[in-house]
């Protein structure tokens, strides 16, 4: 059970960012954090594994409160992917042993092996284990760093955008790992995600966020036209087709364009 | 030197893999291999001609010309320490900043280091007048020199929550700062005081004693044991800030700790040296070439590659106009830079 408590952020002489963001989550759900540029969805995830330190709040994982605990601690518990993906010279295997750092103390064990082996071949990976990242693909790079944050064996895993330079196969294929993953190995995870459609499709919770706060949270019947207007200015609905949920968006009168 | 994904898919998938590992760790043995050589060359060079025999035995004291003997170990046994520890010490120095500054041109010069070591000897030769020859004086006023840019960087950072970038550029400014205020110093000095400042900044291996060598080698031991303890900290800044903060890193702390502890390596050896520039840059960016951005074989790379720079310099050095001794620092540049544009176009030409 993931829990976040009050969560206030503002950074240093800026406006605040997040105003007092509580939400719980079950395990093993997928759930998508939604809203438009800026009203701090990035915010809150580096806050949760305190990539950024928070004003005020809470966030426990089992009880446990995440910010009261080192950086080595929390990454036990929380694995985080960032939209930006490293193509440095390095091969896939060190890529995703590093996942392991936060367990290591002096050197690579046996278990440490059998981890990140475990996670590679869970994300097909074990074929280009020694390729140079800088030779793969944007899809196949993200798809090791899924494979390095799972490493980390968390119990929750953060993605910031993590789709966002991808092409729609990829977009697909890291959307359904993850997806299956929390089905699976009851793996909690939250995305960033701008695209409505593929969050409709893959996640099950959804957080929806207006300047800073939490404008609706829930499955998905909290998608109507009025979330869609308030969170998002656009006038649109939702519709049914074989059996999944679309977003329509309808074209904007010219007026309000100008 | 460059691995060709294009055949790897048919391989099965973990010859890839070791061939790599593989591939890095040969280049390390040809390295050490090089070192060894280079080593073994230099005991051979000079005026005085010996059998291969009689020098390893000289290594030991034990050779049967007491010439011999001391020849090898009060001159030339010394410097070619000297050259070792230092290279090693600049080649990791050099290899680390990178690393924590994210910055593929950091390294002891590009911070203001050894233009501190330099203001701090023109102070005391020029300033308080002190005399090239046998004096501890000139090398204390460079380590303060070079201790006071580290503190002047350290202090910088720890006031605005400056960035890699911002430390590095701060660097710059306060080399030029330094090189100015040594320019001013030179503009008022004596001829004596003048080329004894000058010849300082030739940098010279030739000087040291075994005792400052012991000191100088206790300060690399110390940084390569400290470095290869947090090789996959650095490994993991090479995916960014957040995503190393992410895996538990302290991502400040290791930068500020990291900049600290080379800044002060780097002044224990050119405050012993002199100004040996280029081998902190170059060295690491050979070793990266070859086996990629893994600190696992960079961090022995860099050591083995520094050391071996600087030793097939001195040799260099030595031979190429014998028995006139170049100056080490202007030929560790002079040869550096083309070696480096090199190793750059080749390896541009094929990616």
């Amino acid at each position: 059970m993931i829990c976040v408590d009050h969560l206030c952020y503002h950074y240093k002489g800026g406006r605040p960012i997040l105003r007092d963001v509580s939400f719980e989550l079950e395990d093993g759900h997928f759930l998508a954090v939604l809203g438009n540029n800026g009203v701090g969805k990035s915010t809150l995830l580096k806050c949760m594994n305190r990539i950024l330190t928070a004003d005020s709040g809470h966030c426990r994982i089992d009880g446990e409160d995440l910010l009261t605990l080192s950086h080595r601690e929390i990454a036990k518990r929380v694995a985080f992917v960032a939209q930006h993906v490293p193509d440095t010279q390095m091969t896939v295997h060190d890529m995703v042993m590093l996942g392991r750092r936060p367990y290591m103390t002096w050197g690579v064990t046996e278990h440490d092996h059998r981890v990140v082996h475990e996670a590679m071949r869970y994300l097909n990976l074990e074929d280009m284990r020694g390729r140079f990242l800088n030779r793969l693909s944007g899809g196949e790079r993200q798809k090791v760093m899924l494979a390095r944050a799972l490493a980390q064996e968390p119990t929750l895993l953060l993605l910031d955008e993590p789709t966002s330079n991808l092409d729609i196969r990829n977009q697909y294929q890291v959307l359904q790992i993850t997806r299956d993953l929390c089905r699976e190995q009851n793996l909690t995870a939250m995305i960033v995600i701008h695209d409505l459609n593929l969050a409709l499709r893959f996640c099950d919770r959804f957080l929806l966020l207006r300047a800073g706060e939490v404008y609706r949270y829930g499955g998905a019947e909290i998608f109507d036209a009025d979330a869609l207007r308030d969170v998002y200015g656009v006038t649109g609905s939702i519709v049914q087709v074989q059996g999944q949920s679309l977003v329509l968006i309808e074209d904007e009168e010219k007026e309000k364009l100008s | 030197m460059h691995s060709v994904p294009s055949h790897s898919a048919h391989k099965p998938h973990d010859s890839d893999y070791s061939r790599n590992r593989a591939r890095s760790i040969r280049f390390l043995v040809l390295l050490a291999a090089i070192l060894a050589l280079a080593f073994f060359l230099s005991l051979r060079a000079g005026s005085y001609n010996t059998p291969a025999a009689e020098l390893i035995r000289g290594i030991f004291g034990r050779a049967s010309d007491a010439k011999i003997n001391l020849v090898i170990r009060n001159n030339r046994l010394p410097r070619i320490c000297t050259a070792m520890v230092a290279g090693a010490g600049l080649g990791l120095a050099g290899c680390i900043l990178q690393a924590v500054l994210r910055n593929p041109l950091a390294s002891a010069s590009t911070l203001g280091v050894s233009q501190g070591a330099t203001f701090g000897a023109a102070v005391a030769i020029i300033g308080l007048g002190l005399s090239q020859t046998g004096s501890w004086a000139i090398p204390l006023c460079s380590f303060l020199g070079s201790l006071l840019v580290a503190a002047v960087i350290l202090g910088l950072s720890q006031f605005k929550q400056i960035s890699s970038e911002g430390i590095v550029l701060a660097g710059v400014a306060i080399s030029s700062m330094l090189t100015g205020a040594t320019t001013l110093l030179q503009y008022f000095a004596d001829e004596v005081a003048l080329s004894s400042l000058v010849f300082w900044t030739f940098g010279d291996l030739g000087s040291t004693d075994w005792q400052s060598l012991r000191g100088m080698a206790l300060a690399v031991l110390v940084l390569i044991g400290y470095c290869y303890l947090h090789r996959w900290d650095y490994n993991a800044l090479l995916s960014g800030e957040e995503t190393a903060l992410s895996l538990g890193i302290h991502v400040r702390r290791l930068t500020l700790t990291n900049v600290v502890l080379t800044c002060f390596v780097c002044s224990v050896i050119v405050s012993h040296v002199g100004l040996i520039n280029f081998i902190g840059l170059v060295a690491p960016h050979i070793v990266r070439m070859v086996v990629g951005n893994n600190y696992i074989y960079l961090i022995p790379g860099s050591v083995l590659a520094g050391a071996a720079l600087l030793l097939l310099s001195d040799l260099a050095a030595r031979v190429v106009i014998m028995p006139v001794i170049l100056p080490i620092g202007a030929l560790t540049a002079f040869l550096g830079g083309p070696l480096f544009l090199y190793l750059l176009f080749k390896g541009r030409g094929r990616t």
